[in-house]
């Protein structure tokens, strides 16, 4: 029971942190309809920024988080000014391939600034806690912790203020936004800005539970992507619901089946799931 | 009227000249090998082709169809591997192993194919990726198959092909290089019969507009998947070619990093042409191997390259060399015109 509880939790920080770049995603695609194969990038890079922070500036673990967010904010609403919005009307695949490139040259920069090597970050509270017989690290919880109180961040953002509304709006009818006054130019730019401050809190946040890698970009892609199909892209519950899910099936998979084989348990789901509902689990209307 | 047939036996004119443009690119590429080029240039030649080949198989989907397939390495890695497993651990002649392969990779696709094909977009090209990255898994956890991490080690080359090349008094590379190259030819042949055909223009209209395309009595679903089957059976084709030549197989070279940098090849040389999947390995290869001291940081300049190019010139080099010479067609009849009245 207590391993099955152990498993749990670490399910569940998994699972908050698919959450957290899951949703940038799932924001860009129903606002921009951009399927952003750089966001790993992003991620990748709000590693090694928070890592740059603290090793670089000996700061603390909390400054560096943000200024690796805001960071990585401004430059995702950079690319989509001068990448995915000149293209907003291009076929669909063109922005899709320009978003490869930004990745590819995302990972290579990363790579020739900090090395192919991986890197380390240390937690910023060391230990390790019982709670109620099952040992946590402290790292997890405060991943769990963090990505709740992120999650209902954006959630309230979304739903209770103006601004945020712009995007739900944006993301059920671009035209009928365009229509009642809303400025969709500033709204796309915005929603790049929170996907990136997104996926770079997410990096930090798991970057002491993994190592830092120029290629923890891809595998994080994948996986989201995943997420998405998986909850119906554009949507917010849905992408909640698909990382839980993934998580999951992944933690579990990979203790009860097979360790090689957790990284595939993902795509075997999707495909399953594609298979019977194209659609995903949680359609949207569009 | 007359203009009509003016116009068509332009075009004829048009077609000899792309023909013949044809015989000659690949007289000269036979060629080659005869003047005792070094190892190094024919090893370059060799995986242009392959490369080319790929790139091939993906614009018919990609190109044609205007659906973007990222599971296309896992098909050259399907290819390579059945070749590189039937010939190493089954002791079957490459002759025998090689049509497999090719046969293997377009059931494969057809059934990839019927299920992918039940989404649209976006949603294809990312499912397509997961497909390719599971394919990728697959073979490097596999031990006992592929030989997981370790690889596949020791493909013999095919039967009789260095006896063959010393017979006419040419090394086994060269032997190679005229494997790579035949095989090519029949690939461009492949392609340029089924662009041509019925089948290929109603590939074009689907690309244009599913519901167009269907309205027109073209049923798009059979139609993609023959094109998705043409697609994969090219990929396993060139992982044949691939896997006797190289001797070596590893699961990267059926992985999502492959699939992109043939995207990035084909893009350059231009999508949807005859000429442009072989443009883009020719010119981006060699780049490549020239830059070979930036071999890690090649996307440091060809990651903007991608996006400048599907930014503002996404019909790739075979497009602009195309709208150039419209704009010279162009410009040569509106300028008999004025002639005509003045």
């Amino acid at each position: 029971m207590s391993t099955f509880l152990q498993q749990l939790f670490n399910a569940l920080a998994l699972g908050g942190v698919y959450a957290l770049v899951a949703l940038g995603l799932t924001l860009v695609y129903g606002v921009m309809r951009v399927p952003n194969f750089a966001h790993g990038g992003l991620y990748m890079l709000g590693a090694y920024l928070s890592y740059a922070v603290l090793t670089g500036l000996g700061w603390g673990y909390v400054p560096a988080l943000l200024i690796s967010a805001v960071g990585v904010a401004l430059l995702a609403a950079f690319m989509e000014r001068v990448i995915f919005y000149p293209m907003r009307n291009a076929p669909h695949v063109h922005p899709m391939i320009a978003a490869i490139g930004v990745l590819f040259f995302l990972e290579a920069a990363v790579q020739l600034v900090w090395g192919p090597d991986f890197k380390q970050i240390t937690e910023p509270v060391p230990g390790i806690v019982n709670v109620g017989g099952v040992i946590v690290t402290w790292q997890r919880l405060l991943v769990i912790a963090a990505s709740v109180v992120v999650m209902l961040g954006l959630n309230y953002f979304l739903k209770r203020t103006l601004t945020g509304a712009t995007i739900e709006a944006m993301s059920q009818n671009r035209e009928g936004a365009r229509l009642v006054g809303v400025n969709t130019n500033r709204v796309g730019m915005m929603t790049f800005a929170i996907s990136g401050a997104l996926a770079a809190a997410a990096a930090t946040l798991i970057a002491p539970i993994i190592s830092v890698s120029p290629s923890m970009g891809e595998v994080m892609n994948l996986k989201v992507f995943a997420i998405i199909i998986l909850g119906g892209m554009g949507s917010v519950p849905g992408a909640i619901v698909g990382a839980f899910l993934l998580a999951l099936a992944e933690v579990f998979g990979g203790y009860y089946i097979s360790l090689d084989f957790s990284d595939v348990i993902g795509f075997a789901m999707l495909v399953i799931v594609l298979a019977l509902k194209p659609q995903g689990l949680f359609k949207r209307g569009t | 009227m007359l203009s009509n047939a003016g116009a068509n036996s332009a075009g004829a004119a048009r077609f000899k000249l792309g023909t013949w443009g044809w015989v000659a690119v690949f007289v000269l590429a036979a060629l080659v090998p005869l003047f005792g080029p070094s190892g190094y240039l024919l090893d370059i030649g060799v995986n242009i082709m392959i490369y080319a080949m790929l790139a091939y198989g993906m614009n018919v989907l990609l190109g044609y169809t205007g659906q973007l397939p990222l599971a296309h390495a896992g098909f050259f890695g399907i290819g390579a591997y059945t070749v590189g497993i039937l010939t190493l651990k089954a002791g079957w002649s490459f002759w025998l192993a090689w049509p497999v392969a090719v046969a293997l990779c377009a059931v494969l696709g057809l059934l990839l194919g019927l299920v992918a094909f039940r989404t649209k977009g976006d949603a294809f090209s990312i499912f397509t990726l997961g497909v390719g990255v599971i394919i990728m898994l697959v073979i490097n956890k596999w031990d006992a198959l592929t030989g997981g991490n370790e690889g596949l080690n020791g493909i013999n080359p095919p039967a009789g092909l260095e006896a063959l090349s010393k017979g006419v008094g040419l090394k086994l590379s060269a032997g190679f290089y005229y494997l790579a190259l035949i095989a090519l030819i029949l690939t461009v042949l492949a392609v340029a019969r089924a662009r041509g055909s019925v089948f290929g223009r109603s590939l074009i209209a689907i690309r244009g507009g599913e519901d167009l395309a269907r309205s027109a009595g073209i049923d798009v679903f059979t139609h993609k998947l023959r094109a998705m089957m043409l697609s994969t059976a090219i990929a396993g084709f060139a992982g044949g070619v691939y896997a006797v030549y190289v001797g070596f197989l590893g699961s990267a070279s059926a992985g999502p990093a492959m699939t992109f940098t043939v995207l990035l090849y084909l893009l350059a040389g231009g999508l949807g042409t005859l000429a442009g999947p072989l443009i883009g390995p020719a010119l981006l290869y060699t780049l490549t191997q020239s830059l070979k001291g930036l071999q890690d940081y090649q996307y440091i300049v060809f990651g903007p390259l991608l996006v400048l190019l599907i930014m503002f010139a996404p019909q790739g080099l075979a497009g602009l060399w195309m709208k150039a010479q419209a704009r010279r067609e162009l410009a040569a009849v509106t300028g008999k015109k004025g002639a005509e009245r003045a």
